[in-house]
């Protein structure tokens, strides 16, 4: 028994190192850049493919395949430099989280290309020479490679260590990851730092990736299998931290490993709930700091709100009669797009209501979308209720959770009051995929479909618009109201809000769980319109496709998420249909709109209009 | 008696063992300003953060008039009549001169919540009035975020009078600004602190500026006081100078 | 690597396809039949690209044998990204926007039941040719949706005849983190023990789909010390399970008994790691010469220049089953598609194939054989058809399951 637990923790060891390996080129591109880097998968997908070419090309042997596996991540490392350079490198003054959109772009792009460049199939690599069989332990075998692997991590780590503490370029960088104005201030040249940071990110990224070649296949999900684990580990060790990330990767790893003896099922939600737990215990993840006072003057000070101007009004008021009297002439499919374009405005507005005027952006807003869908539709399975009663109850379970989860993520700033969002929401996801008696699992509840009086599309359509709409614009006019100051006021300068008697964190809490309620009309309506629910109503591709509207349309307008829901949802849906490589196109698109519109798709028609006219209105 | 607007009574702390501020002990009466100065580091900060309830004291007593409010946090503070101005202003950037105004206003009305008239319309003229008070009526439709320093210093003193508070914490509040600027927002601090009997205490390296317009000076140094009484008479305490000399800070002829 | 790159030119030839060829068709065929076919081509592209392949292959050879009564069959392909909500919009734009006449394909189990959902709300049919979900036909079977691929019970089924015969007393299981998963472990646990009353299932791994911590489910197999292993990973999660318990020793005088693996997508990445002499399910494509199997490889091959997979059969008999079934109807009205659905029967390159009335669910089986490596890559030995007909439950058992549909 006690050999087995003893492998047991081996096992967790190694996977441990692999996944430290790529938490560390994220934390140290996050910690001196700032950017939340989502390709950061991509590259190390790129790796493991690299990898596979190289090593499969050179003559077979010792040189051949360590050549190789050096190779790949040297060159990754170069295509991280150009990501760098040809679109990072322009949006850095952009506001917060606005990089994450670019490199979602790349992700989408990688995602193609790969498959374009090395086709469908699962490739596998030749397992390490020398390395390829195993030892013994204690009369049980274990793998050669995985004993190397337990090694390399350490190895990396005090490698980086050494290069940040003995060298002056690793002074600059551990200065920069403190203190972003000092670098400026050193009269260093910023360029050059971040690029090279860059390249040591992403060459430990294909590292990761190339080393992954013995152990496991290579394929096309690979990207998005390791990156969502690589930022919770990122964000458990402390954001920026090198030591934490090793200390969270092997928390989570031997966790893991030990946790499936007890409970075959927690593979789903384990590092969710590691994550949920540590960050509520310690908001900065295990050797975090607090962080600086987010870069306020990035991009420079919102604008105040001010009334529409006449133009904007007038253009609002023309695209909602379109919305309202031509829908009689559209298809019924052109309906189903329309239906779903209102629903996705709610949703883009909500997540934007806390993450513009609040400053708290979400990673899991998607749980309260979902929750409101999953509460319609459990209520008609259930208990066989009319649609009405469905719709009606969203909202108040989705708000209900926004309160219970956002108790805990308010207190929290910045990057891991997002995470802590995400894994409340994977944990409400993980519930909705594993209570298959009553959610139906990942098969769903099906025939949630619209009463008689609503069944026509053109009715639900209407019923949808006016709610979503009609919520749409409450929230509007909350930020207009003494709520939404309050919130901007919390978020601008907490110091002073503190001092005039505003509690930030009831303000934000109840923002939180006014946007989460909003998101599940939206969710209730959404449900009725598709007919069905499954849990990727409330998963992370859901919620980052409400990131990505709200930053498409431009996080510091009102009008932004209105309109980067429509666009991006228009988008997809035309590229969907009549594109086969449709990934590359929407990536090439959003690359494209974020290089020529930094701001935001409304933030650039505001400035645009600002220019002709002077100040505007949001 | 009456008690005084401010009593403050041993207030002592330590950082990591170094004892910031080692019993210090004021009043400062209505209407009556009260300087507050000494080298840096010997706990100036600290003392208003201690004050404010930015920061919990290890040992002491803060009274308004005569009610224990020792360790409330700052907003609690500010509900019973503490104003506070920052060393480096703290202003809501987003918003209009006159809007950073209201929403102090409408915080003090407790109508902060409020989810459905839109605020440019509430308060408007008490703001207005407010602004005028302090020669920002020019200003008020400007955003903060483009506000020029002097401007935003008494944007913050417009906010912090928005409640009608008892005290007043200005936190060296001519930092940063050219000399003449500094006389006149302090002469414009004293004189509304006198005409609403408000109990004024700051800090601020500028001795022009604090024997120009403080009734009473308090020298702190390394956490204690050193001296106290009319500015003049701190003036000549050789204490006080010695403590200054060689810090490059004028003390001034007379 | 030649079969990589044909793969990467069909893959771009098919884009062209998809992207600008569809108009062209539209306005040339005004009387043609048209299938609207759903399914997750950016996300399965190694089981899909075949299978699209085949499905055109197949169009081809019924359109040059004079169509459908003299009417051509056309397909417009959609990719549904793997979300159902996106499955259901292209559906109704499918219907709505194109007027196909009737709805087809699916791989993943909850994209098809939102489609299959749908149609039945819409009163459409839907063919659906790969999601495995017993759900399907079963407890959320509906009078619109038909299923050809043989089903997780029916694959289980197939295996558990085979396990029963095994000496081994002790089992574990390991399977992905789903519902396609569970099921195939709840069947084979339900199955066996009825078959063996003196097996004992000793451990149960369930690591999540995609993401396999390899090491540590080994590990935590060995723990159990079981004598028989039930697998139904597949896919990257097969290969790391297979490297992982290869070097640790798992599978050494232990049988495996394995959901889909002798299937040419999930055995040929293996190459020479492949696992020798596991109990499968699969498709052994180059030893199968019935005339129907060596006409349709032949036919494949000459086509798209490289070697069919089970997706190709799958894709192929699909549009073979909606051929047979309008050839027996007089135009495209729904309610005369379902009804000669029901019952249907088709030769297809496996054999006789029905779709069974009572159910909706096809009788196509597998091959069930033992995996060997021969050249340096693994295939099936010994292997039976094992026809689909055999291995589904009693009518009344399954009238059961199917409470809501007829």
């Amino acid at each position: 028994m006690a050999e087995n637990l003893l492998l047991q923790a081996l096992s967790g060891l190694a996977s441990a190192s692999s996944l430290f390996l790529v938490a560390a080129g994220l934390t140290v591109i996050f910690g001196v850049t700032r950017i939340v880097n989502f390709a950061h998968g991509s590259l190390y997908m790129l790796g493991a493919y690299l990898a596979w070419t190289l090593v499969t090309a050179l003559p077979r042997g010792p040189l051949g395949f360590w050549g190789g596996v050096l190779g790949a991540a040297l060159l990754v490392g170069l295509i991280g430099v150009l990501v760098e350079v040809l679109l990072l490198r322009r949006i850095y003054r952009a506001p917060e989280l606005f990089q994450l959109l670019a490199t979602f772009g790349v992700v989408l792009i990688v995602q193609d290309l790969a498959l374009l460049v090395w086709g469908p199939q699962d490739l596998l690599g030749p397992r390490a020479p020398g390395l390829r069989g195993s030892v013994e332990i204690l009369g049980l075998r274990f793998p050669l490679y995985d004993l190397f692997l337990i090694a390399v991590g350490p190895a990396v780590l005090g490698l980086l260590l050494l290069l940040f503490h003995r060298t002056r370029w690793g002074t600059l960088v551990r200065a920069a990851t403190q203190d972003r104005e000092m670098v400026g201030a050193l009269g260093v040249n910023q360029r050059l730092l971040f690029t090279s940071v860059f390249f040591l990110g992403a060459c430990l990224a294909g590292l990761g990736g190339a080393l992954q070649l013995p152990r496991e296949s290579v394929n096309l999900h690979m990207d998005l299998a390791i990156i969502v684990e690589a930022f919770v580990v990122v964000v458990v060790g402390g954001l920026g931290s090198l030591v934490g990330a090793f200390l969270a990767a092997l928390l989570i790893g031997e966790l893991h490993a030990f946790g499936i003896l007890v409970f075959p099922r927690i593979t789903l939600v384990l590092v969710f709930l590691v994550m949920a737990v540590v960050l509520v215990l310690r908001p900065h993840g295990l050797l975090g700091r607090p962080p600086e006072a987010p870069p306020a003057g990035a991009g420079g000070a919102e604008p105040p709100l001010r009334p529409a101007p006449p133009a904007l009004r007038r253009l609002g008021a023309a695209a909602l009669a379109a919305a309202v009297l031509l829908p009689p002439f559209a298809d019924a499919y052109a309906l189903s797009v329309l239906t779903e374009m209102a629903i996705f405005v709610l949703f883009a507005a909500s997540l934007h209501f806390i993450m513009g005027p609040g400053g708290m952006a979400s990673f899991g807003h998607a749980a309260y979308f979902g929750l409101g869908a999953y509460a319609a539709a459990l209520l008609a399975k259930w208990a066989a209720a009319p649609m009405a009663a469905g719709l009606l109850l969203a909202p108040f379970a989705a708000g209900l959770f926004g309160l219970l989860f956002g108790w805990f993520c308010v207190r929290l700033s910045g990057v891991y009051a997002a995470m802590l969002t995400l894994a409340f929401a994977q944990i409400a996801w993980s519930v909705a995929f594993q209570w298959v008696e009553v959610t139906g699992g990942d098969n769903g509840i099906l025939g949630v479909w619209p009463d008689a009086w609503a069944a026509d599309p053109l009715a639900y359509y209407y019923l949808t618009l006016a709610f979503c709409l009609g919520a749409t614009l409450l929230l509007r006019r909350v930020l207009h109201a003494p709520f939404g100051y309050a919130l901007r006021a919390q978020r601008d300068s907490p110091l002073r809000a503190e001092a005039l008697g505003v509690d930030a964190f009831q303000v934000r809490w109840l923002a939180f769980s006014l946007a989460a309620l909003a998101a599940g009309i939206a969710g209730g309506f959404f449900a009725y319109a598709k007919g069905s629910v499954f849990p990727t109503a409330l998963s992370i591709p859901r919620s980052v496709d409400a990131l990505l509207m709200v930053l498409l349309g431009g996080v510091r307008t009102l009008s932004g998420p209105i309109v980067g829901a429509i666009a991006f949802t228009g988008l997809q849906e035309q590229l969907m249909r009549l594109v086969e490589l449709w990934r590359l196109a929407l990536g090439a698109v959003i690359v494209a709109l974020v290089l020529f519109f930094p701001q935001g798709l409304a933030g650039a028609a505001r400035a645009a209009y600002e220019r002709r006219h002077g100040p505007a209105g949001a | 008696m009456v008690p005084p607007v401010l009593e403050v009574e041993g207030l002592a702390k330590a950082f990591g063992g170094v004892q910031a501020l080692a019993g210090v002990s004021l009043r400062v009466a209505a209407g009556e300003m009260l300087a507050l100065i000494g080298p840096n580091g010997s706990g100036k900060s600290t003392c208003f953060n201690l004050i404010n309830g930015q920061l919990r004291p290890d040992a002491g007593r803060v009274r308004l008039a005569g009610r224990d409010i020792t360790g409330l946090p700052p907003r609690r503070a500010w509900r019973l009549g503490v104003g506070r101005t920052f060393q480096l202003t703290a202003t809501f950037g987003s918003m209009t001169v006159r809007e950073n105004v209201q929403v102090a206003l409408l915080s003090h009305r407790r109508r902060l919540h409020g989810l459905w008239r839109p605020l440019p319309g509430q308060a408007r003229d008490a703001a207005m009035a407010l602004l005028a008070r302090l020669g920002l009526e020019e200003q008020a439709e400007r955003p903060c975020g483009i506000l020029a320093y002097g401007d935003l210093k008494r944007v913050e003193l417009a906010m912090a009078l928005a409640h009608e508070p008892r005290l007043l914490l200005m936190d060296e509040p001519t930092a940063g600004m050219a000399p003449p600027e500094r006389a006149a927002l302090m002469a414009l601090a004293a004189a509304i602190a006198r005409e609403r009997g408000i109990a004024v205490l700051f800090t601020e390296h500028d001795m022009d500026v604090v024997f120009g317009h403080a009734d009473r000076v308090l020298v702190l140094e390394r956490g204690r006081v050193i001296a106290e009484g009319a500015p003049a008479a701190v003036r000549a305490d050789p204490r006080v100078r010695e403590v200054y000399l060689g810090t490059g800070a004028v003390l001034g002829a007379g | 690597m030649t079969g990589r790159a044909i793969a990467r030119r069909h893959l771009l030839a098919g884009a062209g396809l998809g992207a600008f060829a569809a108009p062209a068709i539209l306005r040339a065929q005004e009387e043609a039949i048209r299938i609207g076919e759903i399914n997750s081509y950016t996300t399965q592209p190694a089981f899909l690209i075949p299978y699209r392949n085949a499905w055109i292959l197949a169009q081809e050879q019924v359109n040059a044998a004079g169509g459908i009564n003299g009417r051509r069959i056309e397909t417009l392909f959609r990719d549904d990204a793997g979300r159902p909500e996106d499955a259901v919009r292209l559906a109704g734009e499918l219907l709505r926007s194109e007027r196909v006449h009737l709805l087809a394909g699916g791989f993943l189990s909850h994209v098809g039941l939102a489609v299959a959902d749908f149609a039945n709300q819409h009163r459409r049919l839907y063919v659906a040719s790969e999601p495995l979900s017993d759900a399907l036909v079963w407890s959320r079977g509906n009078r619109y949706t038909f299923r050809l691929r043989a089903s997780t019970y029916m694959q289980s089924a197939m295996l558990v005849e085979e396990a029963a015969k095994l000496p081994a007393r002790r089992w574990a299981t390991v399977a992905p983190n789903y519902e396609y998963g569970q099921s195939a472990v709840r069947w084979f646990k339900e199955l066996l023990q009825r078959a063996r009353p003196d097996v004992r299932f000793v451990a149960e791994q369930f690591p999540a789909l995609g993401r396999i911590d390899a090491g540590a489910t080994v590990q935590a197999l060995a723990a159990a010390n079981p004598e028989a292993i039930f697998n139904v990973t597949f896919a990257a999660d097969l290969t790391n399970f297979v490297r992982q318990g290869a070097t640790r020793g798992l599978f050494e005088r232990r049988q495996v008994v394995s959901l889909l693996t002798g299937e040419p997508e999930y055995l040929e990445p293996l190459g020479d790691e492949a696992p020798e002499n596991w109990i499968v399910t699969g498709y052994p494509w180059e030893q199968i010469d019935t005339p129907e199997h060596s006409a349709f490889r032949e036919a494949y091959q000459r086509r798209w220049n490289t070697n069919p997979y089970l997706g190709s059969v799958v894709g192929y008999e699909t549009v073979n089953a909606i051929a047979t079934m309008l050839r027996r109807v007089n135009g495209t009205e729904t309610e005369a598609m379902v009804e000669a659905m029901r019952g249907l029967r088709f030769q297809s390159v496996f054999g006789p194939v029905e779709f069974r009335a009572i159910d909706h669910q096809s009788t196509m089986g597998a091959y069930v054989g033992r995996t060997v490596l021969r050249d340096g890559r693994g295939t099936m030995a010994d292997w039976r058809y094992a026809d689909g007909a055999n291995y589904l439950p009693p009518d009344e058992v399954v009238r059961q399951l199917r409470p809501a549909a007829t």
